[in-house]
């Protein structure tokens, strides 16, 4: 099932929570929303899951409009929403029967489905107990459950991982990946490890626009630009600060503080400065301890794009 | 109706898990059977087979007891943040509101079931009007869907229990007393109004035995009134700012 999402708005007040945002998912494709904190990133899903309708815009799941058909699209989607609010005072099993009932699933299936369900979350040991009792990992894991009771085509989980220890994360994150083969995933999150574990398609939010669209080596690539290295050289005389600035592709020099010999080189644009440090070594008989290329991370492009 | 009916079992569940429904109907029988059959003005003193001191009883205990039904009810909700969960579900707004209304009207009618055995009781002890009895329980159930209904909305507009509970007093003490007394105070025009507005006006006719048509359209007016306004309440987070 498709997403079409057009000129959306979200306005509290004065303020612009989401301004003017456009894009598409495909189907089968797990999109994951980076922002920071505030970006409206969880106003989008509340306005894709229909809680909050747009001040203008449209959003379309297959030609089914949330200005038009809410009914039909809310029976379509999983939500999972941040801080997972669940009804504490039901048992698992009671509470996964009463959102399948409500979900429309068939009288003859539902069994079925949350037997399905509780073997996929792991719930198995704790199925009776009621959901107050639970620790938080296990709660995030009936959020989950109820999200993905009667089978929808579209995933919208807004932060799924909060909460989980290491264990729980890499397993919900398989599960999101399986699920991704078939459905449409939305999820959010400001574990940037997180989206480019799951995710095909990255896109990073700011202020209510999208400041970014893309794979997570797409967007590596954008931000890349110049090359960037670090190197130790250890040299019995000259100076080497001199030197390297005097080699034609190298733009900068920083001498990296309180570590001796150790200096930041940034080449020029669309050049490449590795070859020629070597051979300004060998020339001065200098030595080249070590000379290593710094990898533009996630973390940068997002700090970069949000800052 | 399939809908409403999911959210009715869901909330009936909830009152007896939670043992309010006991506590409730404990402390109404337990109230009313005093009045009516031990103390003060009871049945044996008044020496008559009807049920009129236990509905003078029942009209002001219900008043108290519903607001602490219905103060839950989306207030709950709106604090722990499930309604968010809910209302992306596949069910309309109406059909929650309504679903968690007839909740509140069932668990009254089950306490009010449970005082079947006084009928039973005054109509052996005399020759009972069973008109008036019937009357009389209906009126009950009318005028406790009416406190409902209010309840719910105001138990919708906010996410404290404790205000729903308060919001919901302070609306019902005008239809419980506060129009009949400004019935008697406003002459003319103005003070039928107001006579017409008190719930006691309507309850009183009916708990006489007599099923007006006028009582049933201003009980039916009171609950539907509540259940839109609640259920315009709950679509607020769509209104645009």
């Amino acid at each position: 099932m498709s997403i079409v999402i057009e000129e959306l708005t979200k306005k509290y007040g004065e303020q612009k929570a989401v301004n003017n945002i456009s894009f598409e998912v495909k189907t089968g494709e797990v999109v994951g929303f980076l922002g920071p904190n505030g970006a409206g990133k969880s106003t989008t899903m509340k306005m894709i899951t229909c809680y909050m309708s747009p001040t203008s815009g449209d959003i379309k799941l297959d030609g089914l409009s949330v200005l038009n058909q809410p009914e039909e699209i809310k029976k379509k989607i999983g939500y999972l929403p941040e801080n997972n609010p669940l009804y504490t005072d039901m048992a698992i099993v009671d509470y996964l029967r009463f959102t399948a009932e409500i979900q429309g699933v068939e009288k003859s299936k539902i069994s079925s489905r949350i037997g399905d369900m509780i073997d996929m979350c792991g719930l198995g040991v704790e199925k009776h107990k009621k959901i107050n009792e639970l620790s938080k990992g296990y709660r995030q894991r009936v959020g989950l459950a109820q999200a993905m009771i009667h089978d929808p085509e579209v995933l919208i989980l807004d932060e799924p991982t909060t909460g989980l220890d290491p264990n729980q994360i890499i397993e919900i994150r398989k599960l999101i990946k399986k699920l991704g083969k078939e459905k449409t995933v939305i999820l959010s999150s400001h574990i940037l490890s997180e989206v480019e574990a799951t995710c095909d398609r990255i896109l990073i939010i700011n202020r209510g626009r999208i400041v970014a669209d893309g794979s997570a080596d797409t967007l590596r690539h954008q931000s890349e630009g110049q090359e960037l290295l670090t190197i130790q050289i250890e040299a019995s005389g000259g100076d080497v600060h001199k030197a390297l600035l005097g080699l034609p592709t190298v733009e900068k020099i920083d001498a990296l503080e309180g570590k001796e010999g150790f200096y930041r080189v940034q080449s020029k644009p669309e050049s490449f400065s590795r070859k020629a440090i070597f051979d300004l070594c060998v020339q001065n008989k200098w030595y080249l301890m070590e000379m290593t290329g710094i990898e533009t991370r996630l973390e940068d492009v997002f700090r970069e794009l949000t800052n | 109706m399939n809908k409403i009916w999911i959210i009715t079992k869901r909330e009936l569940a909830s009152f007896f898990d939670s043992l309010i429904a006991y506590v409730l109907i404990v402390i109404f029988l337990g109230l009313s059977g005093f009045f009516t059959w031990l103390f003060g003005n009871n049945v044996f003193i008044m020496n008559q087979a009807s049920l009129q001191v236990f509905f003078g009883i029942a009209f002001w205990s219900l008043f108290f007891f519903i607001p602490a039904i219905t103060m839950r009810m989306l207030a709950e909700e709106n604090r722990a943040g499930t309604i968010e969960l809910l209302s992306t579900k596949a069910i309309s707004d109406w059909q929650i509101v309504v679903g968690k209304f007839l909740a509140c009207v069932l668990l009254v009618l089950i306490a009010l079931l449970c005082t079947l055995p006084y009928y039973i009781t005054v109509s052996q002890l005399g020759s009972a009007d069973h008109g008036a009895i019937i009357g009389g329980y209906l009126g009950l159930l009318l005028l406790s869907a009416g406190y409902i209904s209010i309840g719910i909305f105001c138990s919708s507009i906010t996410n404290n229990q404790i205000v729903a509970f308060l919001f919901a007093l302070l609306i019902g003490i005008f239809f419980q007393l506060l129009f009949d007394v400004m019935g008697y105070t406003f002459r003319g025009g103005i003070g039928s109004i107001f006579n017409y507005l008190s719930m006691r006006t309507h309850f009183d006719s009916l708990s006489r035995g007599v099923i007006d048509s006028r009582d049933l359209i201003y009980f039916g007016s009171v609950i539907m009134a509540g259940l839109a306004f609640s259920q315009s309440m709950l679509s607020r987070r769509n209104w645009s700012a």
